[in-house]
């Protein structure tokens, strides 16, 4: 028996990580590089493609020197991604035409603005359960058609390609421009705008409203399927999957089941709810998005709440205030203190997400008294996550009509331990952590093995799922009740800071 | 006795330099002021940074003292950033060897946990971060006791605390276990602590090999111990490979 592991590439904002796992789901070997954040002009945010493929040709072989394997010894790899940045590159040369345009860059705030009000812009949300936002793929790809000379026509002969980062890698791994294979899967297309949500293909209404060649686009492909054999980097290995980063973490926390939600906590955070084979329109706020698709079976749909700044809240007390050294110690600084001391930290930093949606919002630090001190703004940066998360379940329990029974969490602040508590307080609900913490790269090599039968099925993979830590609810309902309030009031505070067209 | 070793003192002069004046200067500026080759220097400067003496500002290239070296005299490694640090390799340890995995350092003689990983059979379990256990009876506290002289030091004299009949009792049986702990690289609780339970450990190691912390599993001692009553073979490698994969990440020369 010669294959024996899976590998899962976590093609992440920040770095890109290799990963090794065993039959049993465990983590074997970690590999990891980071890449350069672009800020060009304010609002802009870009990756060089190039450099993030330069950095997986490094870690991939590390990743197998390290658990002193060869390539024949991996039964598949997954890839997981970020979601939504968008590279375009000349298919005949290999080379991006231009900097990837990474999902949190706001170039296009103008231009959704006006796409927005459009008397057709009702469509949109119709036919792909999104709302016209700068992060989605498509305003960028308008974008940079416009703005980039001659490119329209090479697009439109099919000459530049486009695709999220899972395209342009399996695309590079399975020999670029030397029949490399141009395509994605269901859930990153899905955030796209461009993307059917029903019938799963390129919607020609959508292509037009946005005005995107088609000729540029990958073929869309379910989330675990044999896309093609590496031909660089891990010859011969089969790429077998290929999911969101989001989306990952749902199939790696095995939420298999209509009514399981998990949430990763990083440098903004993502909860996700299954709701099975039927798309569920949010009323609250929440995007409807694909969950997965495994093989030729019917797609798995799922709500999502996204919020924009939780972990990314943490950096900036290390980095902008220079309060802490390295962000695990934000809980060492909390723990001086016994509560927040009356003062609340939102972080709309631009903006609120899920499930205010207000872009004109932004931070705020209320409650100030001479009383306050850095543990207590410490704990309100903590506290701000758990609010935060408490206002999308509360979203998603009305939009599903379920009730959220448990939440399994995922990422790096689940080692925060404060934090979870007080999550599983504000929630009144038990806070699960699973075993392995790298969700998001095992969600990929769990699709990947499933699609190459390296485990059998679903059933399978969540007997791998182990719970590793749980937190209890053990705030007083009362006390719960009246910092629910207060936080309100002060999320209603960011409101209407900015005014349109000031910036 | 052998002669003063260059490097260190090499090092230990760069760092007065940076301590003087304004207090950022640039490699060409450290090279000449020593009367040191250009990679010399650098060398020195590099091993500086790796260990937090020095920092380099990201804009100039310029080099000053690190923040590190402010904080010699409290805790070298925040207890939550060992956690942030050890969590996937805990995890993994628990999955291997199907135990519970705790994290510990010392903490005013006593061995105060740090991370906790359940059991992986879905049990009912509770964290236990937080709490503080003996040093002298656990796996984990005897080896901080054996790498970490401030541990070692905080142990009062006399008569230990016995918690059964397998306990550690006398400062003279410490040592000697100490000692053999060393030896191995590891450590076990066989009933020392409770009735039927035992426990395995092994240290985490930081920049230059020091103990910053245990890590180690625990369970019955029908599972953790073969008829012997000594800690099976398997386990041992599974948690002493654990934890020298935290300490390669936080940069601990391979041993």
């Amino acid at each position: 028996m010669a294959e024996r592991y899976v590998m899962s590439i976590d093609q992440g904002t920040t770095s890109t990580r290799c990963i090794l796992f065993d039959h049993g789901g465990r983590l074997v070997s970690v590999t990891q590089r980071e890449h350069k954040q672009h800020f060009p002009r304010p609002g802009w945010v870009e990756h060089d493609a190039t450099e993030i493929w330069r950095n997986l040709e490094q870690i991939g072989p590390k990743a197998l020197a390290q658990a002193g394997i060869g390539s024949g010894e991996v039964a598949a790899v997954g890839i997981a991604n970020q979601r939504e940045t968008t590279v375009l590159w000349d298919r005949h040369t290999g080379i991006p035409v231009t900097r990837a345009v990474v999902w949190q860059d706001t170039r296009t705030d103008m231009l959704v603005e006006e796409l927005s009000r459009r008397p057709d812009a009702y469509i949109v949300e119709e036919l792909c359960g999104l709302h016209v936002a700068t992060y989605f793929s498509a305003p960028t790809i308008r974008w940079l058609l416009d703005h980039t000379p001659g490119l329209r026509e090479r697009a439109e002969r099919g000459d530049v390609l486009f695709g999220t980062m899972e395209s342009w890698l399996i695309w590079k791994l399975t020999g670029g421009p030397d029949g490399g294979v141009h395509v994605t899967d269901v859930t990153n297309a899905s955030r796209t705008l461009l993307m059917n949500i029903n019938t799963l293909s390129w919607d020609d209404t959508l292509l037009d409203f946005f005005g995107v060649p088609r000729a540029m686009l990958p073929e869309i492909r379910p989330s675990a399927q044999t896309y093609g054999a590496a031909t660089r980097v891990m010859p011969g290995v089969r790429i077998a999957a290929a999911l969101g980063d989001q989306q990952a973490a749902l199939f790696g926390q095995t939420c298999f089941a209509v009514g399981e939600a998990k949430c990763t906590y990083g440098t903004g955070s993502f909860l996700l709810l299954n709701t099975g084979h039927e798309p569920i329109r949010s009323t609250h706020g929440l995007l409807t998005t694909v969950g997965y698709q495994i093989g030729d079976e019917p797609a798995v749909y799922a709500l999502e709440g996204s919020i924009a700044i939780t972990g990314a809240l943490v950096q900036w007390f290390r980095d902008g205030l220079g309060l802490i050294g390295t962000a695990p110690e934000i809980e060492t600084m909390a723990r001086t203190v016994d509560d927040n001391g009356g003062c609340y930290i939102v972080p709309a930093f631009s903006g609120l997400f899920a499930p205010h949606w207000r872009s004109e919002a932004r931070g705020i630090i209320v409650g100030l008294t001479s009383y306050i001190t850095k543990g207590h703004l410490a704990r309100a940066v903590l506290e701000a996550t758990g609010w935060q998360t408490r206002e999308v379940v509360d979203a998603m329990n009305a939009d599903s009509g379920l009730n959220l029974r448990t939440l399994n969490v995922d990422g790096g602040m689940t080692a925060n331990n404060l934090l979870m508590q007080f999550i599983a307080d504000v929630l009144n609900v038990p806070v699960v952590r699973p075993m392995v913490a790298e969700t998001v790269s095992l969600g990929a090599a769990y699709a990947a093995g499933l699609a190459v039968g390296y485990w059998p099925d679903l059933e399978g993979l969540r007997r791998n799922w182990h719970r590793a830590a749980q937190w209890l609810p053990a705030m007083d309902p009362a006390l719960r009740a009246r910092e629910y309030d207060s936080w309100q009031r002060a999320v209603e505070r960011t409101f209407d800071w900015i005014k349109p067209h000031e910036e | 006795m052998p002669g003063p070793v260059q490097s260190i003192e090499r090092a230990a002069a760069i760092l007065r330099l940076l301590a003087q004046g304004s207090g950022r200067l640039g490699l060409s500026e450290i090279a000449n002021s020593l009367g040191l080759a250009r990679g010399t220097a650098h060398g020195i400067l590099r091993t500086l940074q790796m260990v937090g003496f020095v920092e380099q500002d990201e804009a100039t290239g310029k080099y000053q003292l690190g923040a590190a070296l402010l904080h010699l005299g409290t805790s070298y490694l925040d207890v939550n950033e060992l956690r942030s640090r050890a969590i996937n390799w805990a995890d993994a340890l628990a999955a291997r060897s199907g135990e519970a995995v705790r994290i510990g350092t010392h903490l005013q003689g006593k061995l105060l946990v740090v991370h906790h990983v359940f059991r992986p059979d879905d049990t009912l379990q509770t964290l236990d971060v937080g709490v503080l256990l003996p040093m002298h009876a656990t796996a984990m506290g005897k080896v901080l006791l054996a790498y970490d002289a401030n541990a070692a030091a905080a142990v009062p004299d006399g008569d230990l605390e016995p918690f059964s009949r397998r306990t550690i009792r006398t400062a003279k049986e410490l040592t000697r276990a100490l000692s053999g702990i060393r030896e191995v690289g590891w450590a076990a609780d066989v009933e020392e602590t409770t009735v039927g339970e035992a426990s395995v450990a092994a240290p985490i190691r930081g920049y230059g090999g020091l103990v910053v912390g245990a890590m180690g599993i625990s369970g019955p001692i029908e599972r953790l111990c073969d008829p012997h009553n000594r800690p099976r073979p398997d386990l041992v490698t599974f948690v002493r490979d654990a934890a020298r994969a935290v300490s390669r990440d936080l940069g601990a020369p391979r041993w």
